[in-house]
């Protein structure tokens, strides 16, 4: 065991994947000398040389494509975006060459496309976003959020050894805020597994990546209210942990489910969605999202602070939910 | 427009053998007589969707596919037919697929879209460009593992002027790669010239904005196709890095099966570049050198329609995809 951030678990992770399995390298714009924009892959280029640890132009679209063609041929290849806005430019070969891959010719394409994501660092409009919608519309494609340093490490490393490509999304507010015991050594998450983070009777939040925080965070001021809040932390999105979403439902009877990509055409959307469809009868209330608002993301940080959700919204949204 | 280079590179005296010349004969004849028995089938109603034929550029596919290596990877793209000929896709396999039947790839896509891993080749997808900076990893992967082997792939001129396209070039020559990319410019994306997608009147002048290797051939003479592709080829597999061959064409039909070309190509490009056909001119080539008699060219005619009889009856007897299969292999674990 030992104390470590969310990003040094992230780091950890791959840096044993590539010692352990010669397949593994990583590629992308500023990850070598420079050891990356926020410092995830430092040191890397002096364990493991300028042959697995490849700086490129500054081409999301051609690194995502090597990336995959590497695959194809028997690699197993790490992409950092390096900011995960970026990975707009890989649109099409992530949405119709990465993705169809393996349904329409049986090729196996195990790769990871990583980088962060989210805001509340005041980065403005595209340094700021949540892409998992777009991906999460694209059949083929496996997409992971973890909140903490623990899920960080195993998430990693179980989407490396993934037979499919897997996006990986860490949040650049956790990188270091996030500090934990962490176990040496080898372990994975596996990725379709949602983690209970609390328990209670009175209404469930579904959420994943920072905003786990912010729901615990929430609860935490709803318990001295006496309303007891249970918080699923998704882990993954593709696959969905649809059963611990749907058994905490059948308990609580009240959800809300809480991202902080904006809400319109937000994954929220499908979750809501899902329950209606095969919970129904355990309703007993109207599924609420608490969500960013549908602008872009905002610089400032009084704008910034009204575009996403934080623990006060939360505790709004789940005491009219409770009083419904 | 394009045209035939204005001053031919020089040559080395063309290493091809006899027998070899003969084997490249059958690869052309072979890839027009299917090509032209599928517009048939397409006519009859058999051939799902579009067909995507290679009239008069086939000197390009096949003299490049032969010039590879047992152990590189290629793509095709929509008119490389002929490479998959050559690098050992039956006959069978090309009209079972384009008659949308299970094989082989389940009727889960069109035309060239497929491909076979243990064979080296990468499937195509539709939106153009991205296709080279996958073929670009394939030799990554190569460089990375120490071996001497290469990645080409094709584009059409159209593809040129994608963003894609360019980020794959510039990726394969920042990180030198084993990579050979073919520039079939056969001088009209769908209905657009040439002259409509580029200023530029050479496209393999653009391999110096890459700092590669960039050559121009005659794209109808299959053997100054396969000398320039090997040359291309060696100095990949030797460290060279990438380059960009430029095959100067003409598409002789349209786009498509279903479109008109003759809509909108002066009619005389038609009337000139039939006197180029690379068939013929080979053929003629053939004979002249004596590498085959007139009798020898009408046998091989001949075994090539019986073995597309064939290709077609068991082609015929692929059963269609099953509805039942079709949520599998998303993922792995499907």
């Amino acid at each position: 065991m030992a104390v470590m951030t969310y990003l040094e678990a992230i780091r950890q992770g791959m840096w044993e994947e590539m010692e352990k399995d010669d397949r593994v390298y990583i590629l992308g714009e500023d990850i070598g000398a420079y050891g990356g924009a926020f410092k995830v892959t430092a040191g890397f280029l002096d364990r493991f040389g300028a042959d697995r640890v490849i700086d490129t132009p500054i081409s999301e679209a051609a690194i995502v494509g090597a990336a995959m063609g590497s695959a194809l041929n028997g690699m197993r290849p790490i992409a950092e975006m390096q900011f995960i806005d970026f990975i707009a430019c890989a649109f099409d070969q992530l949405t119709n060459m990465v993705s169809s891959t393996r349904w329409r010719w049986g090729a196996s394409v195990p790769m990871v496309v990583r980088g962060p994501c989210g805001g509340g660092v005041h980065g403005g409009p595209f340094h700021s976003q949540n892409v998992e919608a777009y991906f999460f519309h694209t059949p083929g494609l496996k997409i992971v959020e973890p909140a903490t340093a623990y899920d960080a490490k195993g998430l990693i490393k179980a989407a490396i050894r993934d037979d499919d490509p897997v996006l990986y999304f860490e949040h650049k507010f956790l990188y270091r805020r996030i500090k934990e015991d962490v176990p040496d050594g080898d372990y994975t998450v596996p990725l379709g597994k949602a983690a209970l983070r609390r328990e209670g009777g009175d209404a469930t939040i579904v959420t994943y990546g920072a905003m786990v925080h912010t729901a615990l965070e929430a609860a935490a001021m709803l318990e001295t209210d006496g309303v007891q809040v249970e918080v699923i932390d998704l882990r993954s999105l593709v696959p969905l942990d649809e059963e611990a979403i749907l058994t905490s439902v059948a308990k609580t009877s009240k959800v809300v489910v809480l991202h902080e990509d904006q809400r319109r055409g937000g994954i929220g959307g499908e979750i809501a969605a899902i329950i209606s469809e095969k919970a129904f009868e355990h309703l007993d209330g109207p599924i609420v999202r608490v969500a960013s608002l549908d602008t872009p993301v905002p610089y400032s940080a009084v704008l910034e602070e009204a575009f996403r959700p934080n623990a006060g919204k939360v505790v709004a949204a789940v005491k009219d939910l409770v009083r419904y | 427009m394009p045209s035939t280079p204005e001053k031919a590179p020089p040559r080395a005296a063309s290493p091809l053998t006899r027998a070899q010349k003969s084997e490249l004969l059958y690869w052309l004849k072979l890839n027009r007589a299917l090509e032209t028995r599928l517009a048939n089938l397409f006519k009859q109603g058999k051939v799902s969707g579009g067909l995507y034929r290679s009239l008069g550029q086939e000197a390009i596919s096949v003299g490049s596919a032969y010039a590879l290596g047992p152990d590189d990877w290629y793509a095709p793209v929509i008119r490389n037919m002929g490479t998959c000929l050559v690098r050992g896709i039956q006959p069978g396999i090309l009209i079972s697929q384009y008659m949308a039947r299970s094989i082989p790839v389940g009727g889960r896509d069109n035309a060239l879209h497929f491909g076979f891993l243990d064979k080296g080749m990468v499937s195509t997808i539709s939106p153009l460009g991205g296709l080279v900076s996958v073929m670009a990893g394939v030799a990554l992967a190569f460089k990375i593992r120490g071996e001497k082997r290469v990645a080409l792939t094709y584009s059409g001129d159209g593809q040129t002027s994608t963003g894609a396209w360019h980020e794959g070039v510039n990726f394969a020559g920042a990180l030198s790669l084993p990579f050979v990319l073919i520039v079939e410019n056969n001088g009209w994306a769908y209905s657009t010239p040439v002259t409509r997608q580029t200023r530029v009147r050479r496209l393999s002048d653009k391999a110096q904005a890459y700092g590669i290797a960039g050559e121009t051939v005659d794209g109808n003479d299959v053997m100054a196709v396969y000398d320039a592709s090997r040359r291309a080829i060696e100095r990949a597999r030797e460290g060279g890095g990438p380059t960009l061959l430029e095959a100067v064409t003409f598409r002789r039909l349209g786009h498509s099966e279903h479109d008109d070309a003759r809509k909108y190509v002066p009619a005389e490009m038609f009337e000139e570049w039939e006197k180029k056909d690379p068939i013929d001119r080979f053929e003629r080539h053939v004979t002249e050198t004596r590498v085959m008699t007139r009798q020898e060219i009408d046998q091989l005619e001949a075994r090539i329609e019986t073995e597309l009889d064939q290709a077609q009856s068991w082609a015929e007897a692929v059963p269609p995809p099953d509805p039942a299969g079709l949520t599998r292999g998303v993922f792995a674990e499907d």
